[in-house]
């Protein structure tokens, strides 16, 4: 898959660009929520880590999952068992949900990675289909209902999630956690094999590159990080549903990285907030949001394949 | 002068503040605008809302009341997420209606933890007022125990005693089965089998062969709205009916046998709690609703609508404020109606307001003179018969102490 | 009643009948999105709603103009395959050069697109539509009951199929097909229209997704995510019986609609996900698939 070239020489000045679109950022999300609705900004950092890791995968090793809700949503039921059945606190929850969805993302990445392109897409869709049924049919997930009532209990013991503003605040620093941490994946020696193996794989293995070790790595940490994701979303919402699992859920993360830019630091971030924006407001014209999703998607693969940011980028000669 | 001008500036405001103490009141109508429950709820479920509000007239009792309306899709996480900011952002005080008893219990979280009001119509699980029970649901128009106690007993009084259950696999078809189950049994039935389905599923066919396969002298539908007319027209399609084997349709409302045809629908037993043509006033509601809905005839979950709308407006102003959503639902605990479409109605502890029910049977298209003639009247069940007794749910509800 | 294996042959015979039946529609579309991807090179996400498209116009046709099912299954697929025409010259000529995923991306926008009108228009229950006078009725065949209707859609299936791959391998049309599939460049240096060929494929591809469709609308009923569901699957059924394969996506497509009938009557639970652990498997051993020629 040819992405966007994020391999622009790291310059002083694309790394000041960088800190500055960093800066940017976080000064949105630590004044917006005394603007808006900070649930629905809640929804948008989820969505954001959902994005982004999805993006590690398919803007960096150039692998185009469409299964990857698989990884949300079983980490959704997972922290959702865990806190309601279980009883544990939200940190351990959480933990227990990441967990789960790296585990699933070591079984399927082992067998996808045994396959490129279109064959990849077909098999990660063929088993997020198949974890799809499970969860439809298991017991612990509730089935149409989902698990409901998931507790938002006390994070570490002190802080009470219950309320808004702490609630707000943890999910900002876990998914600046994750953000950062797809960051520093990307900017290291690892990101750099990765980067060869997607421009030009067959001379990657001469150079003595374990190749499929670097694809399956990759891979687990963006189940992982999706996880995670899904994991917080289910103690935000207090609830882990069918529609987290199901394909058209990995449809969206797929619009939201091509939106905001394949392959760009920042890209999915802002792909995230244009569509969830977009799903709120159009929520009361029904129908219409899927309208107006499926024009995007195809305007973009037409017109706009850089995405958002990745045009942006490019108006500034500099990598975002 | 300025201390002047400031004293009367304050009597002024003052003035008109105790002037307009005027209460607001914004009710949500939350339904399945768009999918299979559309038709027994849904858009039409709306014009309810506002005849309540036109009956209680506002104005004349000092109080102000809007209406907003969503689609929750049949999705417990988009009908909660709408809930939410309902009531965080849009200062709602009460959603009313919510088919799909999945959707039903997730506003019913939201709600008890917001501490509004929960008017539900639709939903039909009796976990609502049982294990789920909250201070703030009120659950008005029929439940899953009543039916189950309704058709059920009357099927299995009739000589089906052998039963195989076609379940919708979600809250509302497991409650529904669950309880049907339990009244067969009682009687000396037994139920041979079941098979889940999906909700909004379009081919019932291998569905239908299993039921074929077991040999049950009734099919119970576990279903409702379009799942139901699928299952009943596809089992005509596969001679089931022909066959020997009868089926019982748990919950079958009005619109249904009307989209079904009589031919299709003919000899089904019905238990429903409210139909057009009982009395003088529910004939007059049925024919306002028609007016305001292209000529369609009001389902039992639009009466339960327009009549809880209205007891509540009425809690609201004897409380004097919206804004508790306990003591709201408290008060509307506290009265005995002589409501206008249900007749006499107690709200009990738990949230179930107990009413009479009526056993129905469809006519024949030889009994029939108007489209909407459908229904006939084979016997009253008495409030006090009609909803599971107060001394079962102990244990079950905290409420019921 | 005679029992096979513990089950009472009408349970088994009827749901391997049923499974025939969806078998049909899994033929019909994979076949149609088969020769697409053949001759395209493009994974045809809209085949689903075009599938959709094809119900809808034989609803609207009985609903507003009173026009019958046999008239809807010859106006349905021509009215579609315009659409067709038009997706292909105004939104897929443009990605021909691009990788598949594009391809992919493009018309599962187009797909939304397409869905999303329809649900606005008509929600998402489904619209009844009647069996046609003439197909009402059943055999009562002693080890099961037989709706004529369901016995025609087998029948009319296993015949547009059996043609389609008559004409696609053995005839001089069907040759030229598969050579501007081979080799573009050369085959339009001998004279032929490359470009109208790619059009009219297109065209042909999304007809048998609407033909289907008017053979579904009495069975399924007509609604706005009936395309959606279905999409997947044939995906999973094409994968599975080679990418650019005809007569692999005919028997596989009969073949895993009788895989998942049998698995209903066994393990009902397991029956959505049957295909595609068979698909997961297939992709895993032979990727290309059981019938495929490519690599």
């Amino acid at each position: 898959m040819s992405a966007v070239d994020a391999g622009t020489k790291e310059t002083a000045g694309a790394f000041r660009a960088q800190a500055i679109a960093f800066a940017l950022m976080l000064a949105f999300f630590l004044v917006a929520p005394y603007f808006v609705y900070p649930v629905f900004l809640m929804k948008v950092l989820c969505f954001a880590l959902f994005a982004c890791a999805f993006n590690l995968l398919v803007g960096y090793v150039g692998l185009l999952s469409f299964g990857h809700a698989a990884f949300m949503g079983m980490a959704a039921y997972f922290c959702g068992h865990a806190a309601k059945a279980w009883g544990l606190p939200p940190g351990v929850s959480i933990l227990i949900g990441t967990l789960g969805a790296t585990l699933l993302g070591i079984v399927i990445g082992a067998l996808a990675i045994r396959r490129q392109g279109i064959y990849f897409a077909m098999i990660t869709l063929a088993l997020s289909q198949m974890v799809y049924f499970f969860c439809l049919e298991a017991k612990f997930t509730g089935g149409e209902d989902g698990i409901q009532g998931i507790p938002q209990g006390k994070l570490f013991g002190l802080i009470g999630l219950d309320k808004m503003m702490p609630l707000y605040f943890t999910v900002l620093v876990i998914f600046l956690a994750g953000f950062l941490l797809i960051y520093r994946t990307i900017h290291s020696p690892f990101g750099q094999v990765l980067k060869a193996i997607r421009e030009n794989e067959p001379r990657a293995i001469s150079l003595g590159y374990r190749v499929d070790q670097y694809k399956l790595l990759a891979f687990v940490l963006s189940a992982a990080l999706a996880g995670l994701a899904g994991a917080t979303k289910s103690i935000v919402f207090q609830l882990a549903a069918l529609t987290d699992v199901h394909w058209s859920m990995s449809g969206e993360v797929v619009l939201m990285a091509l939106v905001g830019g394949l392959g760009t630091v920042y890209g999915p971030v802002v792909g995230a907030l244009i569509l969830v924006t977009m799903e709120q407001y159009l929520a009361t014209l029904g129908s219409w949001v899927t309208v107006v999703q499926g024009g995007i998607f195809v305007a973009c693969v037409l017109l706009f394949r850089r995405g958002v940011v990745g045009e942006l980028a490019r108006l500034l000669k500099t990598a975002l | 002068m300025k201390k002047l001008l400031l004293l009367s500036a304050l009597a002024f405001g003052l003035g008109a503040a105790s002037a307009h103490a005027e209460i607001t009141v914004k009710i949500g109508d939350l339904s399945d605008m768009s999918s299979l429950y559309a038709d027994v709820s849904g858009p039409d479920g709306i014009s309810a809302v506002k005849l309540a509000v036109e009956d209680f007239d506002p104005a004349k009792n000092g109080m102000k009341v809007e209406i907003v309306s969503a689609d929750h899709q049949n999705k417990p996480d988009v009908g909660a997420g709408i809930a939410r900011q309902w009531y965080d952002v849009d200062h709602v005080d009460a959603i009313v209606d919510v088919p799909n008893s999945g959707v039903a219990l997730a506003v019913s979280q939201v709600t008890q933890e917001k501490n509004k009001v929960f008017l539900i119509s639709g939903a039909a699980s009796s976990d609502l007022t049982g294990s789920k029970c909250t201070p703030n649901n009120v659950h008005w128009t029929y439940d899953t125990w009543a039916l189950a106690h309704g058709t059920g007993g009357a099927i299995v009084a009739n000589g089906g005693k052998t039963w195989f259950f076609l379940t919708s696999d979600y809250a509302f078809g497991h409650a529904l089965e669950h309880d049907t189950a339990a009244v067969v049994e009682a009687a000396g039935g037994k139920v041979l089998g079941q098979v889940l389905h999906p909700l909004n599923t379009s081919d019932f066919s291998s569905f239908l062969l299993q039921a074929q396969a077991s040999k049950a002298q009734v099919i119970g539908l576990a279903n409702a709205g379009g799942d139901t007319i699928n299952s009943i027209k596809q089992a005509a399609e596969f001679g089931i009916v022909k066959g020997g084997q009868k089926l019982a349709g748990l919950l079958v409302f009005l619109s249904d046998v009307h989209a079904l045809g009589l031919q299709t629908a003919q000899g089904l037993t019905i238990t429903t709690a409210y139909y057009w043509d009982l009395n003088d006033k529910t004939r007059k509601f049925a024919e306002r609703m028609a007016a305001m809905n292209h000529g369609k005839y009001p389902t039992m979950i639009m009466a339960g609508i327009y009549s809880e709308t209205l007891h509540y407006l009425e809690a609201v102003k004897r409380v004097g404020s919206a804004a508790d959503g306990r003591k709201v639902v408290d008060s509307m605990k506290s009265v005995t109606y002589e409501d206008p479409l249900f007749g006499p109605t107690v709200l009990r502890v738990d949230g179930t307001a107990e009413h009479a029910m009526y056993l129905v049977e469809v006519k024949k298209p030889s009994e029939s003179k108007g489209p909407y003639d459908l229904f006939k009247v084979v016997a009253k069940i008495p409030p006090d018969k009609a909803f599971r007794p107060l001394a079962d749910e102990k244990g079950m509800c905290p409420l019921v102490k | 009643m005679v029992q096979i294996f513990g089950i009472p042959s009408a349970a088994l015979f009827g749901q391997l009948l049923i499974g025939l039946i969806n078998g049909s529609f899994y033929a019909l579309l994979s076949l149609g999105l088969a020769v697409i991807f053949g001759l395209l090179n493009i994974i045809n996400f809209a085949h689903g709603a075009l599938y959709m498209v094809g119900a809808f116009l034989a609803w609207m046709l009985l609903a507003y103009f009173g026009v019958s099912y046999w008239w809807a299954l010859l106006i349905a697929p021509l009215v579609v395959a315009l659409i067709g025409v038009a997706l292909e010259r105004c939104f897929l000529r443009w990605i021909y050069k691009l990788d598949h995923l594009y391809g992919l991306l493009l018309t599962f926008g187009l797909a939304l697109v397409i869905q999303g009108l329809f649900q606005n228009e008509y929600g998402s229950a489904g619209q009844p539509y009647v069996i046609p006078d003439g197909l009402q009725g059943g055999y009562a065949l002693g080890f099961m009951y037989l709706p004529v209707y369901r016995a025609w859609v087998v029948a009319a299936s296993v015949v547009v199929c059996f043609a389609t791959w008559l004409v696609i391998e053995r005839t001089k049309l069907g040759a030229y097909l598969r050579a501007a599939t081979e080799n573009p460049a050369l085959v339009q240096a001998f004279g032929i229209n490359v470009p109208r060929m790619i059009t009219l494929t297109y065209a042909f591809g999304v007809a048998l997704a609407a033909l289907g469709g008017v053979m579904a609308a009495p069975i399924y009923q007509v609604s706005p995510l009936m395309g959606s569901d279905l999409i997947i699957v044939v995906f999973a059924v094409v994968v599975i019986g080679g990418m650019g394969s005809i007569m692999g996506s005919i028997l596989t497509g009969f073949g895993l609609g009788v895989m998942e009938g049998l698995t209903k009557v066994f393990y009902p639970e397991a029956s959505s996900t049957v295909i595609f652990v068979i698909m997961a498997i297939v992709l895993l051993i032979k990727p290309a698939g059981l019938f495929g020629r490519r690599g």
